[in-house]
């Protein structure tokens, strides 16, 4: 048992910290397509895609305008007029953190606050003394710190679940979100598939999802959309796939509904979609269009998180 | 201040047999040595997120009240008669709630003037006629303790609603038996760290008479953005309870229910840390946010115990803390065993005179209000500050009080130079249940500031772990 | 007398709510003045909690409905044998001590004209009593009966100075002129038998109470000029209208809230 509005802070702390790895990992990928010779579309376009990718790219606009690298990388990670940015992500994790003390083991928390602390002061350094990749760097040792001290300390009870439901859940959006983007707003015409820069953008992909050499091993050879598509999509091995996601999030809703000895709509959404994403070939789902499956698949990430509320967090289900 | 002023670790001109460790101790510990353990404990506060955040002051809300290294020390003849003291004077205030509500016996007789109670705005019309589970409404007494010599103890205050600090006293510890392992070994000192059970134990005890089994507790806190959440927190964590909010609470039936991933789970006993005001906005404050719509329906039907009781507040008001001796003779047949600081009500027009004439030399506290935003201090302000402060006091004099000022006794702290004497008191945190108990401890206040005489968290004061040694 | 009374009181919501939550002191005191015959007071489709009866000697009652609900009403059907008393609240229990009834609230806290005004008032008496009846025909004079140029939430003193308003006005500006003089002074809630000629005012009717050293609380009923009588029913007492409000409740959920109220109150047949 557990208080409805403490399961709700753990699953934020999940979701915030995943997107807060995911948006580190953005910026690695654009920081790194910026470095490449234009090929005809510019070195604007390929920002603009990387804010749209976050869910940011109307507060960017309002606040900056045009999309000025500099200004982009303040606005994703230090600008907490931006709900997505890593600072914004780390101060939320850890306020929802300092409001269930009591649910998190010491080492949980100490990863949560000393992240925060030195987050706080990476933020007083001038920022040209900040690389980017630095910086970047730094966020995905913080998020892997905390996941070892949840992983090595934390009780496996309902608080648990919670917690790695949120990162699941957002896990499976987030990897949908970088595929779409690559694949529909990065290269937008269908010229440039398979062209070199093409491979070389999946590459970029890849490395900033820290999956290129997991992908080799399972792959082999040439990098093509399908085999991105089919490894990031459809292959359980693969730690951050759709299908690896959205299993996991079935998992932990099928746990829940063990302890409390009652299933949820939540449970049958999440196993639908599991079922649904389990049953797709390649082909099915670049015959269906990628982008349309993707945003198929975000949509209903978003429904199992809104009963997920309704079954667990609101805290008025009988 | 002509007194003298007592220094609690010596005698004389020695050094008294309890602080000889600690004499020993600091002596041998070079200054750097003390800094460094001085960072490394602030380090362990704020790793541990004990801070504090002054209502109203905005500023860091992360801010750490100023831990002093340097212990007091009680010895045990101290304690036993302190302790003594204490629970008598917990049992007489919660004796007096029972009264007010009921019959009036103590006013009737003519020991405490009416209006002081009646036309307290601490005192709920509310809970009129109802008597709590047990006859308790003060679970908590916070009792704030001077010393002014060897043998002189004063009560500077009583804290019957929900006294805030014990936090500290438990982390304090905590923190230096860390540090300083070999204080511990050698100077046998009683714990305090069966608070935490104590404290569900009583809570427990005065569960509702229709509480079938193991009663259900929660502590009700007005959210996190309050300076003493931690303090919340740390002792839901410590005692095995939840930490709710509002919003996390709902009325039904007839019962209090508590929001939770499994459905509503019924509360026996509410230990709530808001005012009585917030409590339920059926009943008090209609805009408050922080409360529980219906939740003063159920407590008078007794269906959940609210800790401390809704209206205890009107045992704790300044103006009648003069009267708790008198409590103390009327209820329990007794002589007080710990003294009141001598004090003049300003709604007296004689006490008044004298209160004008010698402000100079006095302390005026306002009866309603808390933690020394009020108040008058007077051998430390100016002229044209007394001055206006006699307006205020004409104006509405029985909103005040006047105590001398005490030659508050000191003892050893740390500070810049080294180590110094600093004005210090108590707050030792009784708990009344089916049940009196006390840990052999408390918070120990320090005014930091050379000089000072305040000693609250607010206005620049620190706090110091506070040793009852064994026999 | 032996008056009957039918009170429906709907909040409806143009958003369902999820739970409503009431406490409700809709049952007539007990004193030698009234004797309650038959009484039902609930909250349709409601659970009923415990009741209890507080230290002002009101007779409460906790009501929660689940929802999701579009509406709650809250219905009262009874009778009651009245018995004139010329005001007098003989054979009350309750605990409340009078003085506490000297504490101003923010409806009832006189300002500078009000308090002018009750002292001038009461100075030519000696006696509480002739003091409290001075003050109540002199309310009724300085207010008049005026429905819709006051407010729930209009003071005491807005009221006064305005020289009009309604029975709760009336009622609050006695109770502050009241305190004023040093007497203590309530809120009452109750019901009255609305006059063939029409002259009573409002059947879900306010008036106060001012205590008078021994003959203890007496009515005083400035918006009809009288001490109440057989023709009232009084149901809760408070230090204001808020305060001694027979129904309190709080629904949650998104929407905002409308009011109706239906009450009459008949003189059965003998």
């Amino acid at each position: 048992m557990l208080l409805s509005r403490t399961a709700n802070n753990l699953y934020w702390i999940g979701r915030y910290m995943e997107r807060a790895e995911m948006t580190a990992r953005l910026l690695e990928v654009g920081s790194r397509i910026a470095l490449l010779p234009s090929a005809g579309h510019g070195y604007r376009n390929d920002w603009e895609s990387i804010l749209r990718a976050s869910g940011t790219a109307e507060g960017f606009a309002r606040k900056y305008g045009d999309p000025v690298q500099r200004n982009i990388e303040s606005y994703l990670f230090f600008d907490r007029d931006n709900p997505s940015s890593v600072i914004s992500c780390f101060e939320r994790a850890r306020e929802n953190g300092r409001i269930v003390r009591t649910a998190l083991t010491s080492q949980v928390w100490d990863a949560l606050n000393s992240a925060f602390q030195e987050l706080r002061a990476l933020e007083r350094q001038p920022r040209s003394t900040l690389e980017l990749s630095e910086i970047n760097e730094w966020t995905m040792r913080q998020t892997a710190l905390l996941r070892g001290a949840i992983d090595a300390t934390q009780l496996r009870g309902d608080g648990y679940d919670f917690l790695m439901l949120g990162y699941s859940l957002e896990r499976g959006d987030n990897t949908a979100r970088l595929l779409d983007v690559k694949y529909y707003v990065l290269l937008p015409k269908a010229d440039y598939v398979g062209s070199g820069l093409d491979s070389y953008q999946w590459l970029l992909l890849l490395r900033a999802l820290s999956a290129h050499r997991a992908f080799h091993w399972a792959y082999g050879g040439e990098i093509t959309a399908a085999k991105v598509a089919d490894f990031l999509i459809l292959n359980r091995r693969c730690p951050r796939s759709l299908l690896t996601s959205v299993t996991l999030s079935a998992d932990w809703l099928g746990r829940l509904a063990g302890t409390y000895g009652r299933r949820t709509p939540a449970q049958d959404a999440a196993d639908a979609l599991r079922d649904e994403v389990a049953g797709h070939s390649v082909e099915d789902i670049f015959d269906e269009g990628l982008h349309e499956f993707l945003s198929r698949f975000i949509v209903a990430t978003g429904e199992i998180a809104a009963q997920v509320h309704d079954c667990y967090l609101s805290g008025e289900a009988r | 201040m002509a007194e003298e002023i007592f220094n609690e670790m010596y005698d004389g001109g020695t050094v008294r047999d309890i602080y000889a460790s600690l004499e020993d101790w600091t002596t041998a510990m070079p200054g750097d040595l003390r800094q460094m353990k001085q960072a490394e404990a602030e380090a362990l506060f704020r790793r541990i997120g004990i801070t504090f955040a002054v209502y109203g002051e905005g500023g860091d809300p992360d801010r750490l009240i100023p831990f002093d290294m340097f212990p007091r020390v009680f010895s045990q003849d101290e304690w036993r008669r302190l302790e003594r003291g204490i629970k008598q004077r917990a049992r007489a205030l919660n004796a007096f709630l029972v009264d007010v509500y009921g019959r009036g016996e103590i006013v009737r007789a003519g020991r405490v003037p009416g209006h002081l109670v009646y036309r307290n705005e601490a005192y709920e019309k509310a809970v009129v006629g109802f008597v709590p589970p047990k006859g308790v409404f003060s679970h908590i007494v916070g009792i704030d303790i001077v010393r002014t010599g060897p043998t002189d103890f004063l009560v500077l205050e009583d804290n019957c609603r929900t006294p805030s600090g014990v936090s500290y006293m438990l982390e304090n510890r905590e923190i230096m038996m860390r540090m300083f392992p070999e204080l511990f070994r050698n100077a046998r000192i009683e714990p305090v760290d069966a608070y935490p059970t104590l404290l569900r134990r009583t809570l427990a005890s005065v569960a509702p008479e229709r509480c079938e089994g193991e009663p259900t507790i929660a502590i009700l806190t007005p959210g996190h953005f309050n300076s003493a959440y931690y303090e919340h927190s740390f002792l839901a964590d410590q005692m095995g309870v939840e930490l709710v909010e509002g919003p996390d609470l709902f009325v039904e039936a007839g019962r209090l229910w508590m929001r939770t991933t499994e459905g509503p789970k019924r509360l026996d006993v509410l230990y709530r840390r808001i005012d009585d005001g917030f409590l339920d906005p059926l009943c008090f404050r209609p805009d408050s946010m922080l409360g529980v719509a219906g939740v003063m329906d159920v407590y008078r039907s007794g269906g959940v115990t609210i800790a401390s009781a809704p209206g205890a507040g009107v045992a704790d008001d300044k103006a009648v803390y003069t009267y708790v001796p008198e409590m103390i003779r009327f209820y329990l047949g007794e002589e007080p065993i710990l003294q009141n600081v001598p004090t003049w009500q300003c709604a007296r027009p004689d006490d008044l005179g004298y209160v004008l004439d010698n402000l100079g030399e006095l302390v005026v506290k306002e009866v309603h209000g808390s933690g020394g935003y009020g108040m008058l201090v007077g051998p430390k302000s100016t002229a044209e500050q007394i001055a206006s402060f006699a307006d205020l006091l004409r104006a509405h004099p029985e909103n005040y009080i006047a105590q001398p000022t005490l030659a508050l006794s000191t003892c050893p702290s740390f500070v810049a130079e080294g180590v110094a004497p600093r004005h210090v008191d108590l707050r030792p945190y009784c708990l009344v249940g089916d049940k009196i108990e006390l840990v052999p401890g408390g918070l120990t206040r320090v005014a930091l500031r050379e000089g000072s005489l305040v000693v609250n968290s607010s206005q620049g004061g620190g706090v110091k772990d506070t040793w009852v040694l064994a026999e | 007398m032996i008056l009957t009374v039918a009170h429906r009181t709907t909040y409806r919501y143009d958003a369902p709510i999820r739970l409503a939550v009431q406490s409700l002191r809709l049952t007539p005191s007990v004193f030698d003045g009234q004797v309650t015959e038959r009484w039902s007071a609930v909250v349709e489709g409601g659970e009923r909690g415990p009741g209890y009866r507080d230290g002002a000697g009101d007779w409460v009652e906790s009501w929660s409905l689940r929802g999701p609900a579009d509406a709650v009403a809250v219905v009262v059907e009874g009778q009651v044998e009245t018995r004139d008393l010329d005001g007098l609240l003989r054979g009350h229990r309750e605990l409340v001590r009078p003085p506490v009834y000297l504490r101003d609230t923010p409806s009832t806290l006189a300002d500078v004209m009000l308090t002018d005004f009750a002292r001038d008032v009461a100075g030519s008496e000696s006696e509480a009593l002739a003091q409290a009846h001075a003050l109540a025909a002199a309310v009724t004079d300085a207010i008049a009966y005026r429905p819709g140029t006051t407010a729930a939430h209009t003071t005491a003193a807005e009221a006064f100075a305005q020289g009009e308003g309604v029975c709760q006005d009336h009622a609050h500006a006695l109770i502050a002129a009241a305190r004023v003089v040093g007497l203590p002074a309530r809120y009452v809630s109750g019901y009255l038998l609305a006059g063939e000629d029409g002259t009573a005012h409002e059947a879900a009717h306010a008036w106060a109470e001012i205590h008078v050293g021994a003959l203890g609380w007496v009515g005083f009923d400035p918006a009809n000029r009288c001490c109440p009588d057989a023709r009232y029913i009084r149901l809760s007492s408070g230090f204001d209208a808020q305060d001694a409000a027979p129904i309190r409740g709080i629904a949650q959920g998104a929407g905002s809230e409308s009011l109706e109220v239906a009450v009459a109150v008949a003189a059965a047949q003998q």
